[in-house]
């Protein structure tokens, strides 16, 4: 008997609340949380606009020193793992530490100190031949950023593997399916799984209004991200973190604990075609979704809800609406598809997990989150979007999927216990 | 009972050799690529040495289209495994794309072309930057394009976990292997030898300052003083046994009969460090005893109590002097992603031609290590079963168990 | 009187996305169509980025890949610059 993967506890820090609770509020709501770059003076870019979280590191419970060691990201992703283990119940002197590990995704870690420290060092870009004199003992962990997932480790005291998977835009997803390898195959019982992300920074935000790949509708932030609308015209940056408890099925049960839903399938594919460029037809990403149903051996017309990747660039949506249709056939046009991002806007390596727990919470409450903004219809996205209005229906299988530069493409399963026993 | 995963490709950029036989040739028989930064003007920085490849011309190599849109760390990266792929005779063309995987550890990403984007940002404005920065920077940047390259739609993956990172890599590449995927293309390369790159290294406080290129990196020694940085790494073609005997790869280097990682207690627990139990799982993984082994690749960090940590563990395991143990490093420095893979190389061909190059440069072991390190000249030995060790900053603990393949399953091994 | 000439740009795509041995970036490649040429659409913005620093004229970013030879960009930066 093969050992099954769930989720017990979450923890999330999006923009426009803090903590699960507020997080899915606003998902059900409808509501948006993008606005104005506030971090700095953003005037002199392409793209102005963000989904910021008011997070406090202080009033988050962090101390001092944590706050002056660790970078932003790795604050975001001890905060919600803390969170996540109070949610799950688990007892953490009560489990083997060997059997406890760490699966941490972000795509660009500590980017945020990166540039604060450059700034520093450069005597703000002016010299090449950086300045030893300001330098930071923390340096190192800003350049080899694998303390995250060991800040995490840290807290829960795991001494079972850890690692971050740093897989682009696909990481939140990934990291989670990599800790769900580790529960199957027998290495652990318990993981810290998640993704944390804090690009909001003059460096990132440069670099995407480069390739023009974020949104330009500054003067209306509220309403920048708009996934499958017919006036989309780039993704809205933005940080965040979540952060899980998976447990092996029996693991959970025996002590009793509250499943949300069960991780039954995933895969990830490379579209091996181009560092940033989609093809039309979808191919690839409707690969990765066959291969995490067939993994969760269901057939694709019991798939109740799509969380798409919806990042709202033109060639995103496009070919996400191609892959639904490659993979799930006529049934693509009769499940309901939504982009949490047209809420919380995309926190890069982050967002897939903030999917995952927008699915489980999905599952939760019999709800599926909306698609804000899709007022403007698209001929080449013609699948049924939740258009500003999130619906209350029964879910027991959803579809969450990624895509990001790189070319990777990522799909997972997850069900209501009821459903996948 | 799951199907064995074999090596059967193997693409080497070290500082003490491009390509395997020049790498295998120095490790041998001691010649260095350690040397003064020569990359920028490094005067001022109180340490000077470093495991550079400075032989490396990528225009020779790449198609010159790559050039504008890749950091040095990731042209090093497609080279290996072009050569990797080129060893093992795949023929991409005749396989299903989606059996080919890509799976690949990273450190500092593409460090030096994005401190050229930081600098562009902040001296002249946001317009400057490159529209290459948004991947070139990133750590999943060489995974996307030796994918891309070479046409393998199979699963990717990206890990980071500092120097343990390449053999997390590699058990995953198994894993991925095992799970259905006929052929994943593994491994680790970095590097980070710009001014800001260097800078950091230095924060780290455990690279030494000695400045005498055979004195400085010196593991296991009573003069150890820190470890020296190195770029560059190794990327394998890591193959189910099954799709190596379909296709009759021209050579199998050896099976990755186990792997394990754990993670360490924090600073100031009672409990044990994990080194020893990631050895442990490993050798359980792989079904076999301590006494089954021939030989380990060490972590060899050269900071002395890291150094002693170590070999506590060694003797706890194999019992005192129990088992030849080696770090042929010292030659090329710790190369973070890329050492584990590296060391692994060293390992089967250890395997392949029975014999364990040495610690170069470390020669006063204190006996109370207890350890038989191999020192001064190339040991010849039998290699069935050899033994690969990586920590990474923080507490990270990898193991992985490389054993030899007796006829090659089918390859025409010599 | 031209602000931009093919040299200048034919330099900037070298400089910006590499040049193929096989495909004859020199020459008479005006009417030669990017995809061709094997130039792709971020080796256009990072030429048009290039353009707008070395030669004041900014190309509005949604004519850019609506560009599809390099006589295109030239005749749209010349008439930008000269104020059509």
């Amino acid at each position: 008997m093969s050992r099954r993967v769930v989720i017990t506890g979450i923890g999330v820090r999006a923009p426009g609340g803090r903590g699960t609770k507020e997080f899915w509020d606003l998902l059900s709501s409808g509501r948006t949380a993008t606005r104005t770059i506030s971090y700095f003076d953003a005037s002199p870019f392409r793209s102005r606009v963000a989904g910021e979280c008011d997070f406090d590191p202080e009033l988050e419970g962090l101390s001092p020193r944590q706050i002056r060691r660790m970078d932003r990201a790795s604050q975001f992703a001890v905060v919600c793992a803390r969170e996540a283990v109070e949610d799950s119940g688990l007892d953490l002197a009560a489990t083997d530490p060997h059997r406890i590990g760490v699966s941490l995704g972000s795509a660009v870690a500590a980017a945020t100190s990166l540039e604060r420290e450059y700034l520093v060092l450069s005597d703000s870009g002016r010299r090449w031949l950086v300045d030893q004199d300001y330098l930071s003992p923390h340096m190192f962990d800003y350049l080899i950023p694998s303390v995250m997932p060991a800040e995490v480790a840290w807290t829960v005291g795991a001494e079972g593997p850890v690692t971050m998977v740093s897989d682009g835009c696909t990481s939140g997803l990934d990291a989670v399916s990599y800790a769900s390898d580790l529960i199957r195959e027998g290495t652990l019982d318990v993981a810290l799984t998640g993704a944390a992300d804090t690009p909001i920074t003059p460096i990132v935000v440069a670099c995407f209004d480069a390739i023009k790949a974020t949104t330009t509708h500054n003067d209306e932030p509220e309403q920048a991200s708009r996934p499958f609308d017919g006036t989309r015209n780039g993704f809205v940056l933005a940080e965040g973190a979540a952060m899980f408890v998976v447990e092996e099925y029996e693991h959970a049960r025996r002590r009793g604990a509250h499943v949300y839903a069960e991780i039954t399938g995933y895969a990830t594919r490379c579209n091996a075609y181009h560092m940033t460029g989609l093809k039309r037809d979808g191919r690839e990403m409707a690969e990765a979704i066959r291969s995490a149903l067939d993994d969760s051996r269901v057939d694709p017309t019991v798939v109740d809800y799509v969380n798409a990747h919806g990042s709202g660039t033109q060639q995103n949506d496009r070919h996400e609406t191609a892959a639904f249709k490659r993979s799930l056939g006529d049934h693509a046009y009769r499940v309901p598809v939504s982009s949490i991002k047209s809420m919380v806007g995309h926190s890069l390596g982050a967002i897939g997990s903030i999917e995952i727990a927008a699915c489980a919470l999905a599952i939760e409450h019999g709800v599926v989150p909306p698609t804000a903004n899709l007022r403007t219809p698209d001929p080449e996205c013609d699948l049924d979007y939740v258009p500003i209005t999130a619906r209350e229906q029964r879910l027991d299988t959803v579809l969450s999927v990624g895509s990001g530069f790189g070319g990777f493409q990522s799909a997972m399963v997850l069900r209501s216990v009821g459903a996948a026993a | 009972m799951s199907e064995p995963v074999y090596v059967t490709g193997i693409g080497v950029v070290a500082p003490n050799g491009l390509g395997v036989k020049e790498f295998w040739s120095s490790t041998l028989e001691g010649r260095s690529g350690i040397a003064p930064l020569t990359r920028f003007d490094s005067t001022g920085y109180p340490a000077r040495l470093a495991g550079q490849i400075l032989d490396f011309d990528a225009a020779e190599h790449l198609p010159n289209r790559l050039l504008p849109q890749t950091d040095v760390s990731t042209r090093l990266a497609l080279v290996a495994a072009d050569w990797a792929l080129r060893d093992a005779a795949v023929n991409q063309a005749a396989m299903t794309d989606y059996d080919m995987g890509v799976i690949t550890s990273n450190a500092s990403g593409g460090f030096q072309f994005t401190h050229g984007e930081f600098r562009k940002l902040w001296s002249q404005g946001p317009q400057f930057v490159s529209v290459y920065e948004s991947f070139a920077w990133f750590y999943a940047v060489n995974t996307g394009q030796i994918s891309i390259r070479h046409g393998m739609r199979g699963p990717g993956a990206v890990l980071v976990a500092e120097q343990a990172g390449g053999l997390d890599a590699l058990g995953h590449a198994r894993r991925t292997a095992r799970r259905g995927t006929a052929l994943v293309v593994s491994g680790g390369v970095d590097s980070s030898f710009d001014p800001w790159g260097w800078l950091s290294h230095l924060s780290s406080g455990r690279v030494s300052a000695v400045g005498d290129r055979d004195r400085a990196y010196l593991p296991f020694d009573t003069a150890a003083s820190g470890y020296l940085p190195g770029e560059g790494g190794a990327i394998l073609v890591v193959e189910r046994a099954d799709a190596v005997a379909r296709r009759r790869a021209p050579q199998v280097y050896g099976e990755i009969a186990g792997y394990a990682a754990t993670f360490d207690p924090p600073e100031g627990s009672d409990r044990p460090p994990g080194l020893r139990r990631a050895v442990e799982l490993a050798l359980d993984d792989a079904r076999l005893r301590p006494g089954d082994v021939d030989v380990v690749f060490a972590d060899a960090s050269g900071v002395p109590e890291l150094d002693r940590a170590e070999a506590d563990a060694f003797r706890e395991i194999f019992g005192p002097n129990g088992v030849p143990v080696t770090a042929p490093k010292t030659l090329t420095g710790r190369l973070y992603s890329g050492g584990g893979p590296l060391d692994v190389v060293a390992a089967l061909l250890s395997i392949r031609d029975g014999v364990v190059p040495p610690t170069w440069h470390t020669a006063d072991v204190p006996p109370d290590h207890g350890i038989d390190l191999v020192l001064g000249e190339p040991r010849n030995r039998s290699v069935s079963v050899a033994l690969v060790l990586a920590r990474g900053r923080w507490g990270f603990n990898a193991a992985m168990v490389l054993r030899a393949v007796a006829d090659g399953a089918g390859s025409a091994r010599a | 009187m031209s602000v931009m000439t093919l040299d200048d740009l034919r330099r900037i795509l070298v400089e910006c996305a590499g040049e193929d041995d096989s495909t004859a970036v020199a020459g008479d490649i005006a009417d030669v169509p990017f995809e061709d040429l094997g130039y792709d659409s971020l080796a256009l913005m990072e030429t048009a980025a290039r353009i707008e620093q070395r030669f004041g004229v900014r190309l509005p970013d949604d004519e850019v890949l609506d560009l599809a030879t390099p006589g295109a960009v030239l005749d749209a930066v010349n008439k930008a610059a000269a104020g059509v």
